[in-house]
């Protein structure tokens, strides 16, 4: 079978196994007094004293960021964020992928150590979303879409992922309440995470009552744009024993395409991109969707959640609605979807949000994620997409024994 | 919303509905590419232009409450995903019509209309649109 190929692919030496030894995050929200270098800095220097890494280790840092030269008018913000970190010396780069930066950000940090080439890499994930107003941070999202066939004939971001949930509607009868079911759960989830932006519950009636954003998805379908940064520091598993924490390995890692604008694929009721990459990383890790423990998914409207449960075969098409109206992606039940509140209550720093993810994830397989742990976490997948789904990322991760 | 020259640069096809086909597989493309992502090499060289019949279907549809910023002024407005004749699919305003009269698989025509003004200079702007075939 091809999965244990891959496997001994990995484990006979052409691949190191890799692992996180560190995680640190900042307070997603609107952080109107913490500037992107701020953001940087204090995620990445959380992540450092975690792992118990010294700067003169870290040979790399990885950073993923969407958009800082319109956010915030600055570019080539990786050697930035270094030198005043005081790792002015660690050669520094900017990964970007719109949404799916911060996953790319990771998948380039594990190959940079995998190969062979370094030893002790930071990957971190920045966005500083609201320095420029909602209108204008919505508009430089939507750049991550098709700019000259969608944007330019008046469709928004938001009006893309509508037009997929109409879709998915049409095609399988899924509800206003399952999508609005998403947005319930993940904001209770949100409510254990004292790193969310969010940490209320919010019941049915508000999602529903909620004003209309882009048919048929409301407020409560959309995630927040967000100011946040995360980091995770890696090493070679052989390594880790040196560092501070209980390793988790990076098992396995895809990365997926599609074309770039919606009206350009023919299913618009699913992500070739995701299904693409969670097929490639469930492969090398060896491992099955049934497998996993829990998932992160890129739940940056309801209704990519539902689509990602599907199209990462933890749920067969058009049963996403209503797996999550059964509970079956709550906390404790059979899946634990957005165990950290998702991008929906956790909030979305667009660049930062595939790391945020890692984050919960090494939370959640060390036995350290408090009120929302999943019992004896043992493998899970973190799933981040880019723009409308041209491009997706996926990464299993598992507790390293 | 775009500049002036990147606009004129795309005029035809903005305008008219001019896209290509592919002398490889007859696949036809709207925007044009240079390449067929279905042939690839076997398609280099040999994509021609093709104006497209302007009718088509609804793939999907939604009405916008918050727009583009250089939007603003038709809100709310419907934005829907056609399929034209040619199996090409094209992203647009569906204009003349209640939003609760739209339903997926209608029959849609392009037409003529003004998207937007450039700002700052206020250069009005024309492109397709559809409407209802009534
Ligand atoms: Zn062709």
């Amino acid at each position: 079978m091809q999965n244990s190929e891959k496997r001994s692919t990995q484990e006979s030496g052409n691949l190191r196994e890799v692992a996180i030894i560190g995680i640190g995050e900042t307070r997603i929200g609107e952080l109107w007094d913490q500037s992107l270098r701020e953001l940087g800095i204090n995620a990445g220097l959380s992540a450092i004293k975690d792992a118990g890494v010294k700067g003169e280790e870290i040979e790399k840092i990885y950073i993923g960021n969407m958009s800082a030269g319109r956010l915030i008018n600055q570019e080539h913000i990786a050697p930035m964020i270094a030198d005043y970190a005081g790792l002015d010396d660690i050669p520094a780069v900017r990964i970007e992928s719109g949404g799916a930066s911060g996953g790319m950000a990771l998948t380039e940090g594990y190959l940079s150590v995998a190969s062979g080439l370094h030893d002790v890499v930071v990957v971190g994930g920045a966005e500083k979303m609201t320095d420029v107003g909602d209108e204008e941070a919505k508009k430089i999202l939507s750049s991550t879409a098709d700019w000259e066939w969608e944007s330019v004939f008046g469709a928004t971001f938001d009006s893309l992922y509508a037009m997929m949930a109409r879709y998915h509607m049409f095609t399988h009868g899924t509800t206003k309440e399952q999508l609005a079911a998403v947005s319930v759960k993940n904001h209770a989830h949100g409510a254990l995470n004292p790193n969310a932006q969010f940490q209320r519950e919010v019941p049915l009636k508000i999602v529903m009552g909620s004003p209309i954003v882009s048919d048929p998805l409301t407020m409560f379908d959309c995630a927040p744009l967000s100011d946040g940064a995360a980091a995770v520091v890696l090493c070679p598993v052989d390594m880790a024993d040196s560092f501070n924490k209980d390793p988790v390995a990076i098992l396995g890692t895809g990365m997926g395409a599609d074309h770039m604008a919606v009206h350009d694929r023919r299913e618009l009721d699913a992500m070739k991109a995701t299904r693409s990459a969670g097929d490639k990383a469930l492969s090398m890790a060896g491992l099955k969707p049934e497998d996993m423990d829990f998932a992160e998914v890129h739940d940056n409207y309801t209704i990519s959640e539902i689509m990602a449960i599907e199209d990462l075969g933890f749920f067969p098409k058009g049963d996403g609605g209503p797996a999550t109206e059964r509970g079956d992606t709550s906390l404790h039940n059979k899946i634990p979807i957005n165990t950290s509140g998702g991008l929906k209550a956790k909030g979305q720093p667009v660049g930062a949000v595939g790391i945020n993810q890692a984050v919960e994830a090494v939370l959640q397989l060390r036995g350290e994620a408090g009120d929302r742990q999943v019992e004896d976490a043992e493998y899970g997948l973190i799933h981040n997409i880019g723009g409308t789904g041209a491009s997706a990322v996926v990464h299993v991760l598992g507790r390293w024994r | 919303m775009m500049t002036i020259p990147r606009f004129w640069r795309e005029i035809r096809q903005r305008y008219k509905g001019v896209g290509v086909e592919c002398g490889n597989c007859e696949r036809v493309y709207f925007p044009p590419r240079e390449v067929c992502p279905h042939c690839r090499r076997e398609s280099i060289g040999k994509m021609k232009e093709r104006e497209l019949s302007g009718k088509g279907r609804l793939v999907t549809f939604t009405e916008i409450h918050e727009p583009m910023p250089d939007f603003k002024m038709m809100v709310p407005y419907i934005m829907a995903i056609v399929e034209m004749d040619e199996d090409v699919r094209m992203t647009g305003q569906l204009v003349d019509i209640d939003y609760d009269e739209v339903e997926q698989g209608m029959e849609v025509d392009v037409t003529i209309r003004r998207l937007g003004e450039e700002s700052p200079s206020g250069i009005i702007y024309y492109g397709y649109k559809f409407v209802p075939v009534r």
